[in-house]
């Protein structure tokens, strides 16, 4: 993975000791709230509902056991022993002390890690495919391109001032892993006519209260011209981007409102205009950042040996296991293994210190020490020989790290919700809980189905691309909660839509249990929640779900 | 005031640690909202003036006033935001 160079280091550290002066002056009253809120936030540091939260970014997901470890130690030293994981690949630690936040952050230097740009109209943490490196339908890594655009995003003095946050995705896969189509910029790598390899552009993708879909706005571009090209997007949306609403700063009001045409035709020219030669990314540029990201070694393994074949026969967990959480690697005899942050009944994408130390060994031990996050909430050991897998799996299960139910009913998404966020309306992290423990029997049965679940209208539990969508909603004090079906965030993502009027908290589960039903008798050989809805149609869900009212 | 009557307290949030406090009858902060001074709609700014005043830095971030009764000696927020920051998360 990257590592920094002196000149990062150097900045990293400069820029502790510039907060650390920050934190001084406000403790002694030489800066007042308002001076000092945004210098906070341009370090991640919010202020919630019980405490600080300090949101640090994980670059496009990607963690060493080192850095892993740290953050284990962060969350015993300062925070309550444990973290949360976010759909940005972020990791939020939601008890945090002002007074302590400069040392955090010096620690955090120490392991190349820090928060800047976590908050605030700037660009946020670009994110990727979580299986990068490793996936066996991949075209191309997107980590050095990834990391390409995050020197280029950081603190780039063009656009400090942008209209609103910022997001951007990578996939080198035609499976979208990434969500890519939600994003401000998605960017698929994607191999032309002449067999070149290079970037499908989408513009305008973004949840919150508007939900809408990314659109291609270059169906190809070669590599060497991806940075002037995404400046040319971001001068565009710059330039005309509303800076008098906030509801409608996003870079998709944008599009929504020139239509994709003439936003392609304006970056165009912008781009025309531009001198290409001072962004071109020249071959021996990608190879030299492609160096921080070897291939791995393409030497086969075995894809099993007598122990392995033992346990798979006599544990049917770990066959489960096998079968949900361990994905296909592309050199024969690895695997990628997907650690489930979402046991039912527990706050998913919480991680306690030494669930992060468990898996940051097992990562030195098994899986060359690296680590990924996935925007599902999940962790992931990308590299394990498919014969450590037993042992693995043990370790994992002892550790209650082992559930085997990647992509199903009860792997929700949930943002923190109105236990801690000061944004949110409604719970999320309840409702997932219970939800989870009520679907967890039948969902083998049931196969893929995506439930996510946010707890306001700004969308960080991702509910609009659920399969279910549940968003929390106050209504005269209390917690209600509307409902949504058919949405999906991989390559054929689509929003979901509205079922019906918001059902009562209490009311959820057996909602959810009714949808589940109804989708499991209409449905046909293969489909999931979102194709047996696009084909039924709304009526037999809502005839379900509001039978009684 | 009745017992049942709805009452208003400041609270904020405290500037070192983030931690939820409660404006007291001694002009100080409590952690615990059963140390609030509940006062009437009437009283309810200038209570909200007095917590805003002092030299900086002011020990808590942005006070605001909330409803609340108090329920058998116990002070209950109105709403479900305040009883989670007084009480904790539900989970």
């Amino acid at each position: 993975m990257y590592q920094y160079d002196t000149y990062d280091q150097r900045f990293i550290g400069e820029r502790v000791a510039q907060y650390q002066d920050q934190v001084r002056r406000r403790l002694a009253g030489q800066l007042s709230e308002d001076e000092f809120r945004p210098l906070r936030l341009m370090n991640g540091l919010y202020l919630q509902l019980h405490a600080y939260m300090l949101r640090i970014a994980i670059p496009y997901g990607t963690l060493s056991s080192r850095q892993l470890r740290r953050l284990a130690y962060i969350a015993r030293r300062w925070d309550r022993g444990f973290g949360h994981f976010t759909t940005r690949t972020n990791i939020q630690f939601h008890w945090i002390k002002l007074e302590e936040t400069p040392d955090i952050l010096a620690s955090l230097a120490e392991v190349e890690m820090h928060s800047i740009q976590t908050s605030g109209n700037s660009f946020r943490n670009t994110t990727a495919d979580p299986f990068a490196g490793v996936a066996v339908d991949e075209i191309e890594d997107p980590r050095p391109y990834c990391e390409i655009i995050r020197q280029w995003a950081t603190l780039h003095p063009e656009f400090s001032f942008l209209p609103r946050k910022f997001k951007i995705a990578l996939s080198g896969a035609p499976n979208d892993r990434a969500a890519i189509k939600i994003h401000d910029i998605g960017l698929y790598l994607r191999r032309n006519a002449e067999g070149e390899v290079g970037f499908e552009v989408l513009v305008g993708g973004g949840l919150g209260r508007t939900p809408i879909l990314a659109q291609t706005i270059r169906p190809f571009i070669a590599k060497r011209d991806i940075l002037s090209y995404l400046e040319a997007i971001l001068r565009i949306y710059n330039q005309y981007g509303r800076r008098d609403n906030l509801f409608k700063a996003r870079i998709k009001i944008l599009v929504q409102s020139l239509g994709i045409d003439r936003m392609r035709e304006e970056v165009e020219v912008e781009w025309a205009a531009m001198d290409h030669a001072a962004l071109a990314l020249p071959e021996e540029a990608i190879a030299e950042m492609a160096r921080f990201f070897p291939a791995p070694d393409p030497t086969p393994a075995p894809a099993d040996d007598e122990a392995f074949r033992a346990v798979l026969e006599a544990e049917c967990g770990f066959a489960r296991w096998v079968e949900q959480n361990v994905a296909p690697h592309k050199v024969p005899g690895h695997a990628i293994v997907t650690v489930s942050l979402k046991e039912p009944g527990v706050t998913p994408g919480d991680c306690t210190a030494e669930q992060m130390e468990l898996v940051a060994d097992l990562a030195d031990r098994y899986g060359f020490g690296e680590i990924r996050l996935t925007h599902e909430q999940n962790l992931v050991l990308p590299q394990i020989r498919r014969i450590d897998l037993p042992v693995v799996w043990r370790s994992l299960k002892e550790a209650r790290l082992a559930t085997a139910n990647v992509a199903l009913a009860s792997a929700i998404i949930a943002c923190p919700g109105l236990d801690y966020c000061g944004l949110a309306t409604a719970r999320s992290i309840p409702v997932a809980q219970r939800l989870a423990i009520a679907l967890a029997p039948r969902e083998r049965e049931i196969g893929d189905l995506q439930i996510k679940i946010s707890g306001c209208i700004n969308a960080c539990g991702h509910h609009h691309v659920g399969h279910i969508g549940l968003l929390g909603v106050d209504k005269n004090g209390e917690e209600f909660y509307q409902i949504t079906l058919g949405g999906s965030a991989d390559e054929n993502a689509a929003l979901g839509t509205i079922v019906g009027p918001a059902v009562k908290s209490d009311e959820v589960v057996n909602s959810v249990d009714k949808i589940v039903d109804v989708y499991l008798k209409l449905r046909q050989e293969g489909e999931q929640l979102p194709e047996t809805y696009r084909r039924v149609g709304n009526k037999p869900f809502k005839d379900v779900l509001y039978a009684a009212h | 005031m009745a017992e049942t009557d709805v009452s208003h307290l400041v609270t904020g949030n405290r500037l070192r640690d983030g931690v939820p406090v409660y404006r007291t009858v001694d002009g100080g902060w409590s952690p615990a909202i059963d140390d609030a001074r509940l006062v009437s709609a009437e009283a309810s700014e200038t209570l909200l003036a007095e917590s805003q005043d002092g030299p900086p830095p002011l020990p808590v971030v942005a006070p605001y006033l909330i409803e609340a009764r108090r329920v058998k000696g116990k002070v209950r927020p109105l709403t479900l935001r305040e009883s989670i920051r007084a009480f904790g998360p539900t989970i």
